[in-house]
């Protein structure tokens, strides 16, 4: 196997608005490295309208257009076909959204684009929940948590939407879950999506230390433990059905080391720390399956 | 070449002689034969447009201003409902200053469901910041499309071009469809001052404070009233290329009349014949029709109508609340008219496609001419209670 090199050039400056600590902005800066200058940003409502600045301001060195909460990926496709219908083949258009404009509002407009197979990258930095307007729950939001909709003595009660599965079941050339906790892995991820035509989705596991409660240094770790105590899970799905677990976790972590260092789950009772790797193990169990099955 | 050709198929003629590059639409009845003639356009290789079939129409108008913002010449065509659903995005496609064209069907909005004509889909959008085309016949849909572009690329505000359902949509009428070559000496290629480039890149919509914010709408207003000489500009050349001219409002018979009716898209062109044939009786009475609402013609309106003895307006639509919205607004456009006021009799008729002919246009202008004032704000024609 070849050595991989983490491109030097930043394209994202170090002036914008981020909180200590955000995943979000950190999986950008990895992004543009691997696309490089060839690119455009269409971004929704999120953190990230806010991250880059204000106007005329703007810490990325690409075209960036903002639009509406719940229409990064159609209004990325509709740059593509503006760039292709006058020639322009060679610009790569990246959607950049948050969950809530992923899993929730902008669905639709995904699973139109991802039917099309429109020839764009969509991201979603998931920081679980809706953190621009101040921390509510969104279909992300893992069972158990605290939000500011979902309070202590009423936390989530449901799981994580399955976003990869729902997109596998488009039949896209490529799907993924990635983490910044292991950039090797995902900027694997962004080179694979950059040379593959097609709709692709990468899903980011994007620690928030604002929204999550726990002190900045925390990011990078809190997304190692979601990766070892098997969380969230490293794979990928080529054209719906190859799949492929790209960083295996022979000997689990116990998911309260991830859970006790959060304050969104200081809630959590001995007994729904059970529930939860319950939870953990079942969905890992039939991962594996299908890793095993659908080679 | 003369065509005998449908409304909706005008609009798609329009699209195609304006060269555009992307389309991106949803099905709506009475818009659907706008958007299957485009789609075997551009399979057959007449267009060269890409035209991206979306899930939604609210996605449409988000493709469409993606790709403008890219720099090409972009179209879409929607109804009612699914102009309502746009409406979030037609905000956007405006704020961002995209020359985009669009047709909208006028069809009422439900509920109950209705697929049939009237104005409060497009008025509903009146505050958007999109240009409004209401057109009489399907020449000049066809052509409203051509110049929609030519004045949208000079003010960066986009256009709709509307026309009525079934009434316009579904009616075949003779239509010139004039030789591309012909179109391109009018309409030259899009070629913005600025649009998404790699080779100079920078944020379009970021984040506005308080500090900066009404400055870019303060442009968007300057551009409006700009647009109005643009408007009577290329209407004029049009005209002197084409042989049709088209301008803000359209005046019939109004010189020496004492009575003016004020109406739009095909109530006009119906009135027309009822003006005829009180002018033949001897009344002296004339058409004012407004061809653009937004940006609204106010001194046009002032100059044909101030100092009459008598206006009529017909309004296909109702702000609930207030009145018919033609009416309304004609109305606002005298309060600092220091001349004389002509007493103004507003009409709603023809709610929901329900027909408006030469027979109810002459019972509310002799309803009108026999009374000295209205009796109130909303004259009804023709609810049955
Ligand atoms: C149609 C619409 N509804 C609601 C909002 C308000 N809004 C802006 S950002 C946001 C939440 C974004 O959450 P997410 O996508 O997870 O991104 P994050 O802020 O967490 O980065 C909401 C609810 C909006 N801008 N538009
Ligand atoms: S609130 Fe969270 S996601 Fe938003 S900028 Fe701060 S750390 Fe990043
Ligand atoms: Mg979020």
């Amino acid at each position: 196997m070849s050595k991989l090199t983490i491109p030097k050039e930043e394209i994202m400056s170090s002036g914008h608005l981020a909180c200590q600590g955000c995943a979000g902005a950190l999986a950008m800066r990895y992004m543009l490295k691997v696309f490089g200058r060839k690119t455009m940003l269409a971004i929704p409502a999120c953190c990230w309208s806010v991250i880059d600045g204000p106007w005329p301001y703007s810490a990325v060195s690409v075209p960036l257009f903002h639009t509406a909460f719940e229409t990064a990926a159609i209004a990325a496709s509709g740059l593509k076909a503006g760039l292709v219908a006058q020639g322009i083949d060679d610009v790569n258009v990246v959607a950049w959204a948050g969950d809530g404009g992923t899993f929730d509002i902008g669905f639709q407009a995904i699973s139109g684009a991802a039917e099309r197979n429109d020839n764009i990258l969509y991201v979603v930095y998931d920081n679980e929940a809706y953190m621009n307007t101040g921390i509510q729950r969104s279909s992300a939001t893992p069972y158990g948590a605290w939000t500011t909709t979902t309070p202590a003595n009423h936390p989530k009660d449901r799981p994580k939407k399955d976003l990869v599965e729902i997109l596998a079941a488009h039949r896209i050339p490529f799907v993924a879950t990635a983490s910044v906790a292991y950039p090797e892995d995902l900027i694997k991820k962004f080179e694979k999506a950059k040379n593959t035509k097609g709709f692709k989705l990468i899903h980011i596991f994007a620690p928030c230390p604002t929204g999550w409660k726990m002190p900045p240094e925390l990011s990078i770790e809190s997304a190692r433990l979601a990766v070892q105590t098997r969380v969230f899970p490293i794979y990928e799905v080529e054209n719906g059905v190859h799949y492929k677990l790209n960083i295996n976790v022979k000997n689990p972590k116990p998911v309260g080391e991830y859970l006790k260092i959060q304050g969104r789950f200081r809630h959590l009772k001995e007994d729904d720390y059970k529930v939860i790797q319950g939870n953990v193990d079942r969905e890992w169990k039939l991962l594996m399956r299908k890793v095993e099955t659908f080679k | 070449m003369k065509k005998v050709i449908l409304g909706d198929h005008a609009v798609s003629y329009g699209a195609l002689l304006s060269r555009v590059q992307t389309i991106a639409a949803y099905p709506i009845t009475p818009q659907t034969l706008i958007i299957e003639r485009l789609s075997e356009m551009t399979a057959n290789g007449e267009s060269n447009a890409i035209f991206t079939k979306v899930e939604s129409e609210h996605s449409a108008m988000a493709s469409t201003v993606g790709s403008s913002a890219s720099g090409a010449r972009a179209f879409t065509a929607t109804s009612s409902q699914g102009l309502a659903l746009m409406h979030e995005m037609l905000h956007w496609a405006a704020g961002a200053r995209l020359p985009i064209v669009m047709a909208n069907v006028n069809r009422a909005m439900a509920p109950g469901w209705t697929i049939w004509t009237d104005q409060n889909d497009s008025l509903s959008a009146r505050d958007t910041g999109w240009m409004q085309i209401y057109c009489q016949n399907n020449q000049e849909v066809l052509d409203s499309i051509i110049l929609g572009y030519k004045v949208s690329e000079q003010v960066n505000l986009p256009t709709m071009v509307i026309l009525d359902a079934f009434f316009l949509s579904h009616t075949a009428e003779g239509v010139d469809i004039p030789d591309i070559k012909e179109v391109d000496k009018f309409l030259p290629p899009y070629k913005p001052e600025i649009k998404m480039d790699i080779n100079d890149p920078r944020s379009f919509g970021a984040l506005t404070s308080p500090d900066v914010y009404m400055e870019f709408r303060y442009k968007m207003q300057e551009s409006m009233d700009k647009a109005k000489e643009v408007i009577t500009r290329e209407g004029k050349e049009f005209g002197k290329m084409f042989g049709r001219k088209y301008g803000l409002v359209e005046e019939y018979r109004t010189e020496d009349a004492d009575t003016i009716l004020v109406a739009s898209a095909t109530v006009a062109s119906t009135a027309r014949a009822v003006i005829d044939e009180m002018r033949e009786a001897g009344q002296k009475v004339g058409l004012l029709r407004i061809r653009v609402f937004r940006p609204f013609p106010t001194e046009e309106i002032v100059r044909v109508i101030g100092g009459k003895k008598k206006v009529i307006v017909i309004d296909r639509n109702i702000s609930f609340g207030k009145t018919g919205i033609f009416f309304d607004e004609v109305k606002g456009a005298f309060y600092n008219y220091t001349g004389n006021k002509p007493p103004m009799f507003g009409y709603i008729a023809g709610l929901g496609g329900r027909d408006v002919t030469p027979k109810v246009i002459r019972e509310i202008m002799d309803d009108a001419i026999k009374k000295d004032k209205p009796e109130s704000e909303i004259l009804w024609k023709g609810v049955k209670l």
